[in-house]
């Protein structure tokens, strides 16, 4: 009747996991007895979770991002622990079944479900405000792509609660991941967990693309885009172009564990080095999907915070561009340890260091937008150095790795993992505080607290490098990855220290709950009514703030690249009062999302615990759904016009219409 | 080969280069770490950093492909930080002169673009990465793992097969074999012909250099060499499962003489490695010691290789 599951499931034994199951639990229900009491589920059914504005989808990613990095740091500072604990003869407190566990949820969580909701969040939110548009191309599908994800969060979290997450490593290579090796569920979560959040992104990819290929404002060519569009475009194209490979690879080890089909087993002609090379052609690009939109976010910064227009524009695109294409080109230098020969090792080295080049170009593109301008060192300009500086050690021993012979001593060792911690938090990590930082009051309306953005910035520029700066130290030490205890004492004080570096971040984490819980304490004193607190050069700094579900009332007419900076400058009153506006038509909230997500989740739980009745109501569920939708006419709703005036003259109080001191000191400078 | 040749007398350059100035160091930390408590954790710290990076890993190579590789290591990152250090240092200058308090600095509010510029932003990592990429191309094929050593020795064979969670060592001339240790002349080549039983695995010794994978079902192969005698510790450095931490071992580079003679001690031991024994040795074990056997009557590394004795495991039931 229930499969494989059974009370045995759950693990009253483990301490830990219980302990972590209660508090989860209290939090959960004091939640849901606040908004209850409060009486918020209306609007919160109406406003966000079947919400199709891609403003309060992007928020929901955010959200989710911040919720799981909590999640994937807990993994991440009990890892650091162990580690600390357990040399020479100690065992540490985690027992290696959980300790494995540990860092394949670790790894999984912060690539899947951290990282990938936090990007496309901020993709999600300031794309379409800087194309100047109205919504993304498919409003629907941009919610049913957010359930999915959060689908895939629920799977991995009920893991912890249910049964037992994989075992594996974060990308699960064969054959270990197969039924003979990892009989239990653990793998299972993994999969469907990541098959279902993988078809969110992979929807999402193709949404955010059509958006920019297709939905501009007026007179906004190619060469006009914001270079985060430009960033926004290559990482979808890449997550169209990989996400199939993903899908596809897990479906094949899907069909190995499920159907006894042999793609990757030892036996019966199956080899588990096709699972490898294929994960790493989705795996590479993987990691630009990611920091491209970091390298986009930090242009936008750079150039709004110097009063400048990003150096070499031209250069920028062509280097985005670069990095998309050639970041197909260079998986295998993730296994070069495998034995494949020098000329295809020396082919995979030279074309990864290749991707250093436009890099580097970035880089400097960077530091030259700096050159010459007037800089307020607000928190986005904090992360953005911090970035530049940090990042460039990362590519460093990145570059250092691609020579096969260097990798022949490194891979797989702490040194490895302080790199790639290197690039993720120095570039990806420092890339969304950045765009949160940035793009907050353009979403809510106030700006955040700056003294503590700075202390969360500290939090995490010194923790990361007491963090990782001594694993690098290890790595040369003979110190390998995923060690649950090791024999050499000699390696424990730098493990310690890494120990005293999380705990760093640990409270910057803290403090950006703090941050976000005293600007909305705070906001009356912070808001903003300009729309354009920062004296920004984009589009999504020409409406009110936070702006109506339209976005624009007219869509603006560009004449070329940081459009909303020329309107200012030439004194264009960016929302002229018109006598009358027209109707507007938005898309009708539905919630397909998140009843597809809810039928998706049985889906997954029944197969990971082979239920199959219960899979069979998932799947026919999530297939009415989707069909009862498709069959809808009545799309869009009308928002009056009488509406859309009250609006405009509501925030009839003009930025240019009375120049800010900042803004007549740039006019003058402009001049001179 | 040349090449190489040049690049180890360059590493042992450096090495006894290194020694006057890491003593003195050391002092200076010893002496600094009597007089206040705060400095002696930092030097204990720092001590161990440096110990770290001299006395132990991929830094202290014993072997002339490690060394070859340490020069590596080193050319690269130096080329590289010409280029990343005035780049860290430049972005601190320009962000702390342009500062928007800074009157003296001068606004340029719409310049974008300077070709020649352009030209030298391009041009220096492409430099940076031709020089680098000229490196990873030379290296990789003087340091391909299967390509034989330069040495007038013949080449000691060692086949190599990774066990859930030991490695075993056997040694298809003599005849004999290992688990968890190894035993080989120092100064002579060996070649390794690897494989495993069930998961992957790697093949890592960080003093002698490369490592390489060993796969079920497939053969790799790996030459080093240790140049000096002692014991050099060996791990799996690919995760293979829950006893995956226990996978170390030590290989002990003997001088000649003493080469000979444990084979020969070896030669006489009773303990057999037969179908029987090999059965027992792939069945997963934790922490498991050290084990010599004195005759190899019929090999299994080929059936192993060739994926007819793959072993299958749960952790459930075994353990």
């Amino acid at each position: 009747m229930l499969g494989r599951l059974s009370w045995s499931a759950i693990p009253f034994d483990q301490p830990i996991i219980m302990g972590t199951c209660a508090v989860v639990g209290l939090v959960l229900l004091a939640i849901f007895i606040l908004v209850t009491l409060k009486g918020w589920w209306p609007y919160l059914w109406r406003e966000w979770i079947t919400s199709v504005d891609h403003k309060h989808i992007g928020v929901m990613y955010m959200i989710l991002g911040l919720v799981m990095l909590v999640r994937g740091f807990s993994d991440a500072i009990m890892m650091r622990t162990q580690q600390a604990l357990a040399a020479g003869h100690a065992a540490g407190y985690l027992p290696p079944e959980h300790f494995d566990q540990i860092f394949s949820a670790h790894g999984t969580i912060m690539i899947f479900f951290v990282a990938m909701p936090f990007v496309i969040g901020l993709m999600n939110f300031a794309l379409p405000l800087q194309l100047g548009v109205r919504d993304v191309a498919f409003p629907r599908l941009n919610s049913v792509s957010l359930w999915l994800t959060a689908a895939g969060v629920l799977l991995v979290n009920l893991s912890l609660f249910v049964g037992e997450f994989a075992r594996t490593g974060w990308l699960a290579y064969p054959p270990l991941s197969e039924l003979a090796y990892s009989p239990g569920v653990g793998v299972d979560y993994y999969l469907w967990s990541l098959q279902l959040s993988g078809l969110g992104t992979l929807l999402s990819g193709i949404n955010l693309t059509t958006t920019i290929l297709k939905l501009r404002a007026p007179g906004m060519g190619y060469k006009r885009m914001p270079v985060f569009c430009w960033t926004a475009l290559a990482s979808n194209l890449l997550i169209v172009a990989a996400f199939p490979v993903l899908t596809a690879t897990f479906a094949m080890l899907l069909l190995d564990r499920y159907c006894g089909f042999h793609f990757f087993t030892n036996d019966l002609g199956g080899n588990p080095m096709m699972y490898v090379n294929l994960i790493w052609i989705w795996g590479h690009p993987e990691v630009y999907i990611l920091i491209l939109p970091a390298f986009g976010v930090f242009s936008e910064v750079v150039a709004t915070f110097s009063g400048k227009p990003l150096f070499g524009y031209r250069s920028m695109v062509l280097a985005t561009m670069a990095i998309c294409v050639l970041s197909f080109f260079v998986w295998l230098h993730h296994f070069f340890t495998m034995g494949a020969g020098a000329d295809i090792n020396a082919f995979f080295g030279i074309a990864t260091m290749i991707i250093a080049v436009p890099t580097g170009v970035k880089v400097f593109n960077w530091l030259f937008t700096l050159y010459g301008g007037r800089v307020q060192f607000t928190v986005p300009i904090y992360w953005t150095l911090g970035f530049i500086v940090t990042f460039v050690i990362g590519g460093m021993t990145g570059v250092l790795m691609a020579i096969p012979p260097a990798d022949f001593v490194l891979h797989n060792s702490l040194f490895l993992i302080a790199h790639f911690h290197n690039v993720a938090i120095g570039g990806v990590v420092f890339g969304v505080m950045a765009g949160m930082n940035y793009w907050f009051p353009k979403a809510f309306g106030f700006k955040l607290n700056e003294r503590l953005g700075k202390a969360v910035f500290w939090c995490w520029f010194i923790g990361f490098y007491l963090a990782f700066m001594p694993l690098y130290a290890l790595g040369l030490m003979g110190a390998t990855r995923r060690m649950q205890h090791y024999p050499n004492t000699h390696w424990q004080p730098l493990m310690l220290v890494a120990l005293a570096g999380a705990v760093l971040i640990l409270f910057g984490i803290a403090l950006t709950v703090v941050q976000i819980a005293v600007s909305i304490r705070q906001r009356q004193a912070n808001r903003d009514r300009t729309g354009d607190p920062w004296n920004a050069r984009t589009l999504e700094w020409s409406i009110p703030s936070p702006p109506p579900a339209w976005n624009f009332t007219r869509l603006p007419n560009v004449e070329r690249t940081d459009a909303y900076w020329h309107m200012k400058e030439e004194g264009v009153s960016r929302r002229e009062l018109a006598g009358s506006f027209p109707d507007l038509h938005i898309p009708r909230n539905t919630p397909v999302g998140v009843f597809l997500a809810f039928f998706a989740v049985i889906l997954g739980f029944a197969l990971i615990w082979r239920i199959d009745w219960l899979a069979a109501i998932g799947l026919v569920g999530a297939v009415a759904v989707a069909l009862w939708e498709s069959w809808k006419t009545d799309l869009e709703v009308r928002v009056p016009s009488q509406e859309v005036a009250a609006f405009e003259r509501a925030h009839a109080p003009l930025v240019h219409d009375v120049p800010s001191v900042e803004l007549e000191t740039v006019v003058s400078g402009a001049g001179s | 080969m040349a090449a190489t040749e040049k690049l180890r007398a360059a590493a042992h350059a450096a090495m006894t280069f290194q020694r006057p100035v890491r003593t003195a160091v050391g002092h200076w930390l010893a002496d600094r770490a009597s007089q206040y408590p705060a400095t002696r954790i930092g030097s204990i710290l720092l001590g161990c950093m440096m110990l770290a990076s001299c006395h132990e890993g991929v830094l202290d190579p014993h072997g002339p492909v490690g060394q070859v590789e340490r020069v590596i290591l080193y050319d690269a990152t130096t080329i590289m930080l010409a280029v990343v250090i005035p780049v860290i240092l430049l972005t601190l200058a320009f962000a702390w002169w342009f500062r928007s308090g800074n009157r003296r600095a001068t606004y340029r509010p719409d310049w974008e673009y300077s070709g020649r510029i352009e030209l030298i932003i391009w041009a220096i990592p492409a430099l940076v990465i031709l020089f680098l990429g000229g490196i990873a191309w030379i290296s990789s094929h003087d340091l391909d793992p299967p390509k034989p050593l330069e040495s007038a020795k013949t080449p000691l064979e060692v086949e190599v097969v990774s066990l859930d969670w030991r490695w075993l060592f056997i040694y298809p001339r003599e005849r004999i074999a290992t688990v968890n240790y190894l035993v080989v002349p120092a100064g002579t080549p060996v070649h390794f012909r690897l494989t495993s039983t069930s998961v992957m695995n790697s093949f890592f010794i960080p003093q002698l250099g490369s490592q390489i994978y060993t796969m079920p079902g497939m053969t790799t192969q790996l030459n080093l060499q240790a140049d000096t005698p002692g014991a050099y510790p060996g791990l799996s450095a690919q995760f293979s499962g829950p006893g995956f931490a226990d996978m170390q071992f030590t290989l002990r580079a003997e001088s000649g003489d003493n080469f000979t003679n444990w084979v020969a001690q070896v030669h006489e031991r009773s303990a057999v490695l037969d179908e029987a024994t090999f059965t027992q040795l792939i069945r997963p074990t934790r922490g498991a010691s050290e084990l010599t056997f004195g005759s190899v009557p019929d090999d299994p590394f080929d059936m192993v290789a060739h994926g007819h004795l793959a072993t299958l495991w749960s952790p459930k039931e075994a353990l």
